[in-house]
């Protein structure tokens, strides 16, 4: 790049035009959030006399109180909450498991390869990318056959199998990484399958496992193809509940409600992002790479 | 002396052993989860099931049925002009962005941070705020009308002959933040000394651009093709949220068609026949790209 003193009026212009591109672009992205943070805040009438981002008159936090403990959602009116806890008491066991899976998947794909480990990575790798909708059926039924079709533990298990796929993939090209002498130098000093794993892989596990917990975790609480095909009523995730929130044809639409509700269930994963975003985008990354 | 030699064998055997024992319970889950629930649609896919499953072979009846049914090719049309322009636009913006942030612009983590997070959130999440900013009476219609001009109509939402359209918008809002990621990350991998010695040369930065970086940028458009047009035959969530699928079943995607045979009418059959569809086209594209990802690992 040349410095600002050879700048000439041309290049002057042009970086004039890409700040005001990108800056656009940061409105973009921004507004709808904007947007859906204003209408939250609004009581209902200001909100059938305003504009999308007529500033409130009188802020109200009455529509956040009412989507989180009193919104009728389905046949209850106990707002989002209940569902809220759902997807946590989903997320916590499926991320563990998932993760904790996938790390040893991804050790023994890297170090211990044996006759057919290839081939088992390979269809793994080719589970990732199918379309869900060719699982459903024999799921529902699977789950019915085994009690879980109404419980949370049925969409635990659901996400734990089918994460399995992206947190070995994680693992596993991590693990590629780590110098395979380390492995063969402990084998020699008589160093076992658990000790090494132990003691030379775990210890410097921690970025990737950051990633596969953050991925799976953002995944996992934002599906709604599982929660909607596998669960019912009270053990609904929060991505049901919003969409049965938004979706419920009543006399009087309350937009402020729905939109609070809205943002309550992307707080989280919002969090997530903001504050271990570089994991996220490294898990993103590495998903591409892989395909 | 012997009994010690014992134990010690099936120690080590057992040792030798334990790589597969860990991978077992994934392999079991992978096959049956993945390779035999595939299966098994397959085979409903070519039963008479309605309701409930029955287990009479029909052989191909229902993927004939399938193809003679209107709403399928609605939402066989859809997939193509929605495909078509997410992948088109989220290429385009992500690719112009990236290139634009990659010319030492201040502020860039920041700016980066606000085009990614939207694919944080849940495509629930995104459908209720598109939902919202595009509803004729109240969102943009209404905020152009306030602002003077009295007879604009954004009506897309509502429109059946738009109202895949509108899905687009919202889709492309939450995607093309990554395909600008993916680009920057390809741009960042370039060598520099490539581009300082065509500017010696008094090539322009846009002749640059154009003529060495973009071409050098070709993995990073067939990986980020092959990621999108995944994402778009797999749409089900935005389209649930914005539209229903409606008006009619006018912005249907083959995902949400699925669901309604499948679980909301008890065609359970017909259902599984077009998800083994959905399963086909995904294939099509994904065999060739780890085919080929697999073979260059291998020579490289």
């Amino acid at each position: 790049m040349p410095s600002v003193a050879a700048r000439t009026p041309g290049e002057t212009a042009a970086r004039v035009a890409i700040y005001a591109v990108l800056g656009l672009f940061v409105l973009y992205y921004l507004a709808p959030f904007f947007v859906m943070l204003l209408t939250s805040i609004k009581p209902l009438d200001e909100i059938r006399t305003g504009t999308l981002i007529s500033l409130p008159h009188d802020v109200t936090f009455e529509p956040w109180r009412k989507a989180w403990g009193y919104a009728t959602i389905g046949v209850t009116n106990e707002g989002i909450k209940g569902f809220f806890w759902n997807s946590i008491r989903m997320v916590i066991p499926a991320v563990l498991l998932s993760t904790f899976l996938g790390a040893a998947n991804g050790y023994v794909l890297a170090k211990w390869k044996f006759k057919g480990s290839d081939a088992f990575f390979a269809m793994l790798l080719l589970g990732c990318f199918i379309p869900f909708q060719v699982v459903l059926l024999p799921m529902a039924r699977t789950l019915g056959l085994l009690g879980l079709s109404e419980s949370m533990w049925g969409l635990v298990l659901v996400h734990t199998v089918y994460g399995l796929a992206f947190t070995t993939l994680f693992f596993r090209n991590f693990y590629v990484g780590v110098p395979t002498e380390l492995v063969n130098a402990a084998r020699i000093d008589g160093a076992g399958f658990l000790r090494i794993f132990w003691k030379i892989m775990l210890p410097v596990s921690k970025p990737i496992f950051m990633v596969s917990i953050i991925w799976q975790t953002t995944q996992i609480w934002n599906d709604f193809l599982f929660g909607v095909c596998f669960s019912t009523g009270a053990t609904q995730p929060v991505t049901v509940a919003l969409n049965n929130l938004v979706n419920t044809s009543s006399s009087i639409k309350e937009y402020n409600v729905d939109m609070a509700g809205a943002i309550i269930a992307a707080l989280p994963t919002l969090f997530v992002y903001f504050v271990a975003g570089k994991y996220f985008v490294r898990g993103l990354t590495a998903g591409a790479v892989k395909g | 002396m012997n009994q010690s030699a014992r134990p010690n064998n099936f120690f080590s055997l057992l040792e030798g052993a334990l790589p597969r024992i860990v991978v077992a319970p994934s392999f079991v889950a992978m096959v049956i989860f993945i390779y035999g629930f595939i299966l098994w649609t397959l085979y409903i896919s070519m039963t008479k099931s309605t309701f409930l499953p029955s287990y009479d072979f029909v052989g191909l009846a229902q993927y004939v049925k399938l193809w003679s049914i209107e709403r399928w090719y609605v939402a066989c049309r859809n997939l193509l002009v929605f495909g078509f322009l997410f992948i088109a636009i989220c290429t385009g913006v992500g690719l112009m962005l990236a290139i634009f942030l990659d010319q030492k612009i201040r502020a860039e983590e920041y700016i980066r941070t606000i085009y990614l997070y939207p694919l944080a959130l849940s495509f629930v999440v995104t459908g209720t705020a598109w939902k919202w900013i595009l509803n004729p009476g109240l969102g943009i219609e209404r905020l152009v009308r306030e602002a003077g001009w009295t007879s604009f109509t954004f009506d897309w939402l509502v429109n059946s002959e738009m109202s895949i359209y509108a899905v687009v918008i919202a889709a492309v809002w939450q995607s093309s933040g990554f395909v600008m990621a993916l680009f920057l990350a390809g741009l960042r991998g370039i060598d520099d000394s490539i581009i300082k010695a065509a500017q010696v040369d008094g090539a322009s930065l846009p002749r640059i651009y154009g003529r060495i970086i973009i071409p050098t940028l070709r993995p990073v458009f067939f990986s980020s093709f092959i990621i999108l047009t995944h994402i778009a035959i797999k749409s089900f969530d935005l389209v649930v949220v914005l539209t229903r699928g409606g008006p009619g079943y006018s912005s249907d995607l083959p995902a949400t068609f699925m669901y309604a045979y499948a679980f909301s009418r008890g065609r359970l059959a017909l259902g599984a026949s077009s998800s083994m569809m959905m399963f086909f086209m995904v294939m099509a594209i994904i065999v060739p790209y780890l085919y080929s990802e697999l073979r260059r690992k291998r020579h490289a």
